[in-house]
């Protein structure tokens, strides 16, 4: 499993131009949500930012995610099936894409507070918030990406099958996060926390348990 | 006639409970007056969509379990009436918020956890008409129906729970939940609970009808050209 999720990392720098275009894309994205709101109202209310920045997450790492089944050749599927079992596969898809998704988070963390100003006040609860809703997202979207994939138009198919399946996570990140931007105590947060690793341990478990069904085609 | 018994009942049970739920005595409460009729038949659909999704999951789960395309069918056409009774579940809903509450959508958390449902069954349903191959669209389908069931879950019944809703029974409002029904309105609500769910089954036992009659058709068809 260790193998398969090194031999991702290098086969993804070797396409480092996808990697560099979705973070384009996401620069792209927090700008232009900086010129149509960012100009006007010089401080957003937490809501807003919130849920302005859980957008811009959500359409990125859709992309993010989506690529990692669909862009895949057959003949390396073909050759990965002959060396391991699903199970390993996708647990190792879904670490990988952890990573992705966790580091795009970042970037994205990064550049709001660059244009859009960071208002957060308790940051670790921020961060955490933030790897946990990755870990949601990776594994939520990587079983819909094996699915999308098999279909011939698989970007749109994985944005329909996703945004239902994903609002749960966004709504408790979209919570946490303006309970950090107001900085209030870590038990207001609990319950939507505790909803949060709830729906990944769900989300993950699944995954483990339906991806052999897919692949076999 | 020996095996239409439920259909039977169905029927007399809805005609009771439309007979009966206009015509009975109901308790008289602030702001929901005679619009807690409603209770009979708008939230007896909730009941139905959940009881049908729920056989349809069973007959995804079946199907990978061992392959026969005859389960598929199944899942695809209680999921199909699952989805009747929750757009309907929505419209009975929305006629009763708008003289309720004051308008027809009012980002109750109950409400948008239902909107959020049927979201999910219309990507179920264009899931499978963007596969051909009929044993791959029952197979990732099927997948994407148990993974959607499970991610639902949270969503429509524990949500709802945890923040302030306006529903009746829920965080203060005057009115019924479960456990305070007003004894006068039980002899109807749970006739009317049985009579839709029997009648959504029938529904889908129809539309199953109609679907192998017309694979019959077509692998007749086939015969005589070959």
């Amino acid at each position: 499993m260790y193998t398969l999720f090194l031999f991702q990392f290098r086969s993804e720098f070797r396409r480092k131009s996808i990697f560099l275009s979705l973070v384009l894309y996401l620069i792209a994205l927090v700008f232009i949500n900086y010129l149509s709101i960012g100009i006007q109202h010089r401080s957003l209310s937490p809501g807003i930012w919130s849920a302005l920045f859980w957008m811009a997450m959500l359409s990125t790492l859709i992309h993010v995610v989506a690529k990692s089944f669909m862009g895949d050749k057959q003949g390396t599927m073909t050759y990965l099936y002959s060396l391991a079992s699903p199970g390993q596969i996708i647990l190792s898809r879904i670490f990988y894409n952890f990573f992705l998704c966790a580091g795009i988070a970042f970037t994205g963390y990064v550049f709001f507070a660059f244009w859009l100003n960071n208002p957060i006040e308790d940051t670790p609860l921020f961060i955490l918030t933030l790897l946990l809703a990755s870990f949601g997202f990776s594994s939520t979207l990587s079983i819909l990406s094996a699915i999308a994939s098999k279909t011939n138009n698989g970007n749109v198919i994985m944005a329909v099958l996703s945004f239902p399946i994903l609002i749960g996570i966004l709504l408790m990140s979209i919570k946490i996060t303006k309970n950090c931007i107001d900085g209030l105590e870590w038990e207001a947060s609990a319950t939507p926390l505790m909803m949060l690793v709830g729906i990944n341990l769900l989300a993950s478990a699944f995954t483990y348990l339906l991806f052999p069904y897919i692949w076999r085609s | 006639m020996k095996n239409s018994w439920w259909k039977i009942l169905s029927v007399v049970l809805l005609i009771y409970t439309v007979i009966g739920g206009l015509l009975l005595e109901v308790p008289r409460l602030v702001i929901i007056h005679e619009s807690i009729r409603a209770l009979y038949f708008h939230v007896p659909m909730w009941f139905g969509m959940v009881f049908l999704f729920l056989v349809s999951v069973g007959y995804s789960i079946a199907y990978l379990r061992n392959h026969q395309q005859r389960f598929d069918t199944i899942a695809s056409t209680f999921a199909h009436a699952g989805l009747v009774f929750g757009i309907l579940g929505i419209i009975t809903g929305m006629i009763w918020a708008n003289y309720t509450w004051g308008s027809p959508w009012h980002g109750d958390p109950k409400q948008n956890g239902a909107a959020i449902s049927t979201l999910i069954y219309l990507a179920y349903f264009i899931l499978r008409g963007s596969l051909d191959n009929p044993e791959q669209r029952a197979r990732l389908s099927a997948v994407y129906s148990i993974f959607a069931f499970a991610a639902m879950i949270p969503l429509i019944f524990i949500i709802p729970r945890m923040t302030s809703s306006m529903h009746p029974g829920s965080g203060g409002n005057p009115g019924f939940n479960m456990y305070d029904l007003d004894s006068r309105m039980r002899p109807v609500f749970y006739p009317a609970v049985v009579g839709w769910m029997l009648l959504g089954t029938w529904i889908a036992s129809v539309r199953l009808r109609i679907l192998q009659a017309e694979e019959k058709i077509l692998d007749l068809e086939y015969e005589k050209n070959k």
